[in-house]
C-alpha cells in the first residue's frame, strides 16, 4: 500500500462519494468530504419522492449515518470559496483553510436562468438542491396554480410533484413537442399525450417572457412569448443546468463551460481532479458529450479517479451510453445512441403498443445493419444484453429474432416481443 | 419536511377532490356503520342480527365503492403519494390509534375468557352464517377467521387496484385470496362440520409448530384414515414439497403466494409496508431471533418425542411447560398480538421477519440451495431508495442494486414490490437455470469499461 495522503473531496454527491468509497476500499489515505448542502450524502434523483410523500429525507440516504465513521471518511459541512493550487490549500467561506495532497472537485451543477424579468421573485425557483426542495415546500402551500417552464426531465418531475398536491399546473415547453431535442417524434408525442392525460395544461411552442410580481415581491403571473398572462403563485424554472464552478474563478484551474479534464480526469494541475456534473472532458470518446450531467457518469468517474489516485492510473472509459427516466407512469430506458433525428446512414424500426403506453425503437446502420441504439418506453430492457449487442455491433435481424433475451419485464407481463411488429 | 395530514384513508392516502361516487361510498359506509352499532347496542337488540348484517354488508359495499373509484380515477401506475405525510401510514396519531386498537383486540381475543366470548353479541351475530354454512355454532375463532378472511378479500381488491399495472402483483394477490378463502377458511370449517379434525392445508411444520408434537400426531392417528392421510400430507408438504418448490421458486411460493400471515400482510397490511426498519441493526436482531426460534421449535419437538418414547419418564414436566411457554410467547404474543397489532407501528412482516420458524426454514433453503434471485439491471440504479423503503422485510435492496449485485437474501419473501416501485426498471425476480450462478459480486458500475473488476 502506498504512503498515506490527504485526499480532499469538494462535493458529497454521487461523484464525490463514489470516489471516496473506492479510495477507501483501495487504500488507507485520509479522506475528507466537504459539502455545503447536507450533512450526509443523499440521492438527488429522489428529491421528487420526498415532496410527494413517497419517502422521507432519511430514506434517500444510500448509507446509514454510521457508515462514514466506520469507513473513516471525514465529513465537513462548509462552503469552499477558493482553491489555491499553488499552496495546495482550499479556503472556506469562514476564512478557515485546509491542506490537501490530492483534491477532487465534484461540485455538481446549478440551475440555469436566462435573465428573465422577475426570475428572482419569491415563489420562482429551480429544482436542484435540498434547499430548493425546502423552498418549494414553503412556496407551494395553498396556492391555486403553478407554472413550470422548460420541457426536460426535471420539468416533468416538478409537474408531477405539484400534481400530487392537487395543484393545477401549466407546463410551458418552447419546442413543438416534449423533450424533442432528445426524443424522436413518436416517442415525444406519446409523452405529450401522457402528460395531458394527467390533466396538465401543456403548452407547446410557448416560451416565457416575464414573471409578474405582486405588491409583496411574490410571483403573481407569468407572461408568455405571445403575450398571454397566466396567473400563478409558483414558477418552476427547469431549463437545464450548468456546471457549478463559479468559485474557481482566478484559481488558475482551467475551465470552459465546466472544469477541463484529460482522460485521467485530471485538471491542468496533476493533483487536482474533477468529476461528475462539473467536469468537462477535453477529448470525449466517440458519440459521448464533453459534459454529461447524469448520475451514472458521476459514479463511473468516481471509480476511475479512485483507481488513479490509489496507484493504478486509469483512463475514463465509459463504454456504451445508457440512461433512464420515468414520465409519470411511463418508464423510459435507452441504450446506445438514439438521436431525435436519424443521422445520415441510419435507419430505425419503431413499434408502439395499441394502448399508446409502450414502445420500442431500434436504430441501426443502413449499410452494415449493425444496431446502434434502443429506446424503450413502458418496457424494461436488459442492460447486459443490449450492451453486448451494441458492443458487438450485432445485426438488427439477429437482435429482432433474439429480442426475448433482452426482456427484463417482471413475470406475467405481456410479452412485448410477441407483439412487436416492425413491419407497420 | 413531513407534515402530518389529516387523511385516514387507506385506499389512497390522499384523495381530495372527491366525486359523487366517492362521497356516496363514504356516506353508505357511515350509515351502515351506524346500523351495526344499533344492532349491537341499540333498541334493535331483539333482532340484532338483521341490523348487523345490513351494517356489515353496507360497510363493505360502501368502502368498496369508495376504494374502487379512488383508484380508477387515476391512470395505472405506482402511487405512493403522501404515505409519509399521512397520519395513519406514518405512525402519526391515527397510526398509533389503529395500532393500539388492533393490539387490544388481539389481547382480548387470545386471553379473554370463553364465557365472555361465547355470550358476546359479536360472536352470536355470526350464528346464522356459521350455522347456515357449517352447521355449528360460532366461537371467537370463527369470528376471527371470518374477519381475517374478509380483510384479505377486501384489501386484496384494493391491492389489485393499486398495483394493477403489474400483472405479477395481480396474479399473486389473487393467489393469496384464493388460499385464504379456500384452504384456510372454508375447508377447515367444512372438516369441522363433518366432525373431522380441523386441518389447515396451507399451514404445516414448522409454522404450525405443534403439528409434529406427539400429542398432535396421536390425535390425528386416532382419527383413522383421514387423520393418517393428513399426517402423511403434512410430512410430504414439509419435507419434500417445500424443498423442491423452494429450489425452483425461492421461498416466495409460500410466503407471498400461499401463507395466510403473508396474505394479511400483503393485503390489509399493504398501506404499512414502508414502516419496516431497514437498518443494519434490525437485520442483526432479525437473524438472531428467527434462527433461535427455529432451533427451539426443532429441539422441543425432538424432546417431546424422546419424552413420549420414554413414556414421560424423562422430561415430563419440563417439555410440557416449554410447550406452554412457546405457545404463549411465540404462538400468541408474537405471531398474533405483535405480528398484526403492530402493523401501523413496525410494518407488516414483523412476525415473518423476526419470528416465523417456517420463514427461517424456507430462508435457509432459499439462501443456499434455490435458483431464485432478484437480478439488478446493469448500471441503471439511481439509488433513489424506493425499493428499500417499500420492502416489507426491511431489506436494504438499494445497497445491492446500486452496486449491480443480485439480491440473494434469506429473508426476501419475493413479494415483488421492490421491482414494482422501482422507477428505473432495475429489479427483477428471476428463477435462474442453476443455483450456483446467483451471486455476482461485481462492485463496479456496469457500463464502466475503464475500471477492471478486480481491485488491486
Ligand atoms: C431533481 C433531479 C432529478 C434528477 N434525476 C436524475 C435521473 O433520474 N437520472 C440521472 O442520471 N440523473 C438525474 N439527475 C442528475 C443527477 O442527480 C446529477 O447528475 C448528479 O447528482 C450529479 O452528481 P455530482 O456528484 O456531480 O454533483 P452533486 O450531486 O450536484 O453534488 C455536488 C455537491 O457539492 C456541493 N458543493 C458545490 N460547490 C461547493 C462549494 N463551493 N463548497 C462546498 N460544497 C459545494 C453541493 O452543495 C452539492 O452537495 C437529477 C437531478 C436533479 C436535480
Ligand atoms: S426484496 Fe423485494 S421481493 Fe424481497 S421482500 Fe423485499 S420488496 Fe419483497
Ligand atoms: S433499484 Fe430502483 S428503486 Fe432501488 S434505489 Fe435503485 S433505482 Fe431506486
Amino acid at each position: 500500500m502506498t504512503e498515506q495522503k490527504h485526499i480532499v473531496i469538494i462535493g458529497n454527491g454521487i461523484a464525490g462519494i463514489t470516489a471516496a468509497r473506492h479510495i477507501r476500499k483501495r487504500s488507507n489515505h485520509r479522506i475528507t468530504v466537504i459539502s455545503a448542502e447536507t450533512e450526509h450524502f443523499f440521492s438527488r434523483t429522489a428529491l421528487m419522492y420526498i415532496y410527494m410523500g413517497h419517502m422521507k429525507f432519511e430514506h434517500t440516504k444510500p448509507y446509514e449515518d454510521w457508515f462514514w465513521e466506520k469507513n473513516r471518511i471525514e465529513l465537513k459541512r462548509a462552503v469552499v470559496s477558493k482553491v489555491e493550487p499553488s499552496s495546495n490549500s482550499i479556503i472556506f467561506h469562514s476564512g478557515e483553510t485546509m491542506q490537501y495532497d490530492e483534491l477532487i472537485l465534484a461540485t455538481g451543477s446549478a440551475s440555469n436562468k436566462f435573465n428573465w424579468p422577475g426570475q428572482d421573485l419569491k415563489g420562482v425557483q429551480g429544482l436542484y438542491s435540498f434547499q430548493d426542495l425546502e423552498s418549494m415546500e414553503a412556496s407551494t402551500k395553498g396556492i391555486q396554480r403553478a407554472v413550470v417552464v422548460g420541457g426536460g426531465l426535471i420539468g416533468i418531475e416538478m409537474v408531477e410533484m405539484l400534481l400530487s398536491r392537487q395543484i393545477p399546473v401549466t407546463f410551458l415547453v418552447r419546442e413543438d413537442s416534449f423533450w424533442n431535442t432528445m426524443l424522436p417524434k413518436e416517442e415525444s408525442e406519446m409523452i405529450n399525450r401522457h402528460i395531458r392525460s394527467h390533466h396538465v395544461d401543456l403548452r407547446l411552442k410557448t416560451d416565457l417572457k416575464e414573471i409578474l410580481s405582486d405588491e409583496n415581491g411574490k410571483a403573481r403571473a407569468v407572461v408568455t412569448g405571445d403575450g398571454e398572462e397566466i396567473p400563478c403563485q409558483f414558477v418552476g424554472l427547469t431549463v437545464g443546468v450548468h456546471p457549478n464552478i463559479s468559485f474557481l474563478k482566478d484559481s488558475g484551474i482551467e475551465t470552459d463551460k465546466g472544469i477541463l479534464v484529460n482522460k485521467k480526469l485530471q485538471t491542468n494541475f496533476t493533483n487536482i481532479y474533477a468529476l461528475g456534473d462539473c467536469a468537462q472532458v477535453q477529448n470525449p470518446m466517440e458519440n459521448r458529450k464533453p459534459i454529461e450531467a447524469v448520475w451514472y457518469t458521476g459514479k463511473m468517474m468516481g471509480e476511475t479517479v479512485a483507481a488513479t489516485i490509489c496507484g493504478n492510473p486509469t483512463d475514463y472509459n465509459p463504454g456504451i451510453w445508457f440512461n433512464s427516466a420515468k414520465f409519470f407512469d411511463i418508464e423510459y430506458q435507452t441504450y446506445g445512441y438514439v438521436s431525435a433525428q436519424l443521422k445520415e446512414g441510419e435507419e430505425s424500426l419503431f413499434w408502439e403498443a395499441e394502448d399508446g403506453l409502450r414502445s420500442l425503437r431500434i436504430v441501426f446502420d443502413s449499410n452494415s445493419k449493425a444496431v446502434l441504439g434502443f429506446n424503450a418506453f413502458g418496457i424494461r430492457l436488459r442492460h447486459k444484453v443490449c450492451d453486448e449487442w451494441l458492443k458487438n455491433r450485432t445485426s438488427v435481424q439477429e437482435v429482432i429474432s433474439n429480442l426475448k433475451r433482452a426482456n427484463f419485464d417482471p413475470e406475467f407481463f405481456k410479452k412485448f416481443e410477441r407483439e412487436v411488429n416492425f413491419s407497420s | 419536511m413531513s407534515k402530518e395530514g389529516f387523511s385516514i384513508s387507506l385506499a389512497s392516502p390522499h384523495a381530495p377532490g372527491m366525486d359523487g361516487f366517492q362521497k356516496g361510498g363514504i356516506a353508505l359506509f357511515a350509515l351502515a356503520f351506524l346500523f351495526t352499532l344499533i344492532g349491537l347496542f341499540g333498541p334493535a337488540a331483539q333482532d340484532p342480527a338483521l341490523f348487523f348484517y345490513i351494517g356489515f354488508i353496507g360497510s363493505i359495499v360502501g368502502l368498496s365503492i369508495y376504494t374502487v373509484r379512488t383508484y380508477l380515477k387515476r391512470p395505472a401506475g405506482v402511487q405512493n403519494n403522501h404515505i409519509f405525510t399521512s397520519s395513519i401510514t406514518n405512525r402519526g396519531l391515527w397510526g398509533w390509534a389503529l395500532g393500539i386498537f388492533l393490539t387490544g383486540f388481539y389481547v382480548v381475543l387470545y386471553w379473554g375468557s370463553d364465557e365472555m366470548w361465547n355470550s358476546s353479541p359479536l360472536v352470536l351475530l355470526f350464528n346464522p352464517i356459521s350455522q347456515g354454512l357449517f352447521n355449528h355454532p360460532p366461537d371467537r375463532w370463527f369470528l376471527y377467521s371470518f374477519i381475517y378472511t374478509v380483510s384479505i378479500l377486501i384489501m386484496g381488491v384494493r391491492a389489485i387496484l393499486k398495483y394493477r399495472h403489474s400483472n405479477y402483483q395481480i396474479v399473486r394477490t389473487c393467489s393469496i385470496m384464493f388460499f385464504q378463502l379456500g384452504f384456510a377458511f372454508l375447508i377447515p370449517q367444512f372438516l369441522k362440520a363433518m366432525s373431522q379434525p380441523e386441518y389447515y392445508f396451507s399451514y404445516f411444520w414448522p409454522l404450525d409448530y405443534d403439528l409434529l408434537f406427539p400429542s398432535n400426531v396421536d390425535g390425528m392417528l386416532s382419527n383413522g384414515t383421514i387423520g393418517m392421510w393428513m399426517l402423511i400430507n403434512s410430512a410430504i408438504l414439509t419435507f419434500i414439497a417445500t424443498p423442491i418448490l423452494t429450489y425452483f421458486f425461492g421461498k416466495r411460493w409460500y410466503c407471498s403466494w400461499v401463507c395466510g400471515c403473508g396474505g394479511l400482510a400483503n393485503t390489509a397490511g399493504d398501506p404499512f409496508r414502508q414502516l419496516s426498519d431497514k437498518s443494519m441493526k434490525a437485520w442483526k436482531i432479525e437473524r438472531w431471533m428467527i434462527y433461535s426460534i427455529l432451533l427451539f421449535i426443532t429441539v422441543l419437538t425432538i424432546l417431546l418425542w424422546v419424552n413420549s418414547y420414554l413414556k414421560g419418564g424423562m422430561f415430563g414436566g419440563i417439555s410440557h411447560s416449554l410447550t406452554k411457554v412457546y405457545a404463549f410467547l411465540i404462538g400468541q404474543a408474537f405471531a398474533g398480538v405483535v405480528g398484526v397489532g403492530f402493523y401501523p407501528l413496525l410494518g407488516t412482516r414483523v412476525w415473518c421477519r423476526f419470528g416465523c420458524p417456517m420463514a427461517a426454514y424456507l430462508g435457509l433453503l432459499q439462501k443456499y440451495f434455490s435458483r431464485f434471485r432478484i437480478t439488478t439491471n446493469g448500471g441503471q440504479c439511481i439509488s433513489c431508495g424506493n425499493c428499500s423503503t417499500y420492502c416489507e422485510m426491511g431489506i436494504d435492496v438499494q445497497s445491492y442494486a446500486q452496486r449491480g449485485e443480485n439480491i440473494v437474501r434469506a429473508s426476501c419473501v419475493g413479494c415483488g414490490i421492490c421491482s414494482t416501485v422501482c422507477p428505473r426498471g432495475v429489479l427483477n425476480l428471476e428463477n435462474g437455470s442453476t443455483h450456483t450462478d446467483r451471486e455476482n459480486n461485481n462492485p463496479i458500475t456496469f457500463g464502466n469499461d475503464g475500471v477492471g473488476l478486480n481491485l488491486d
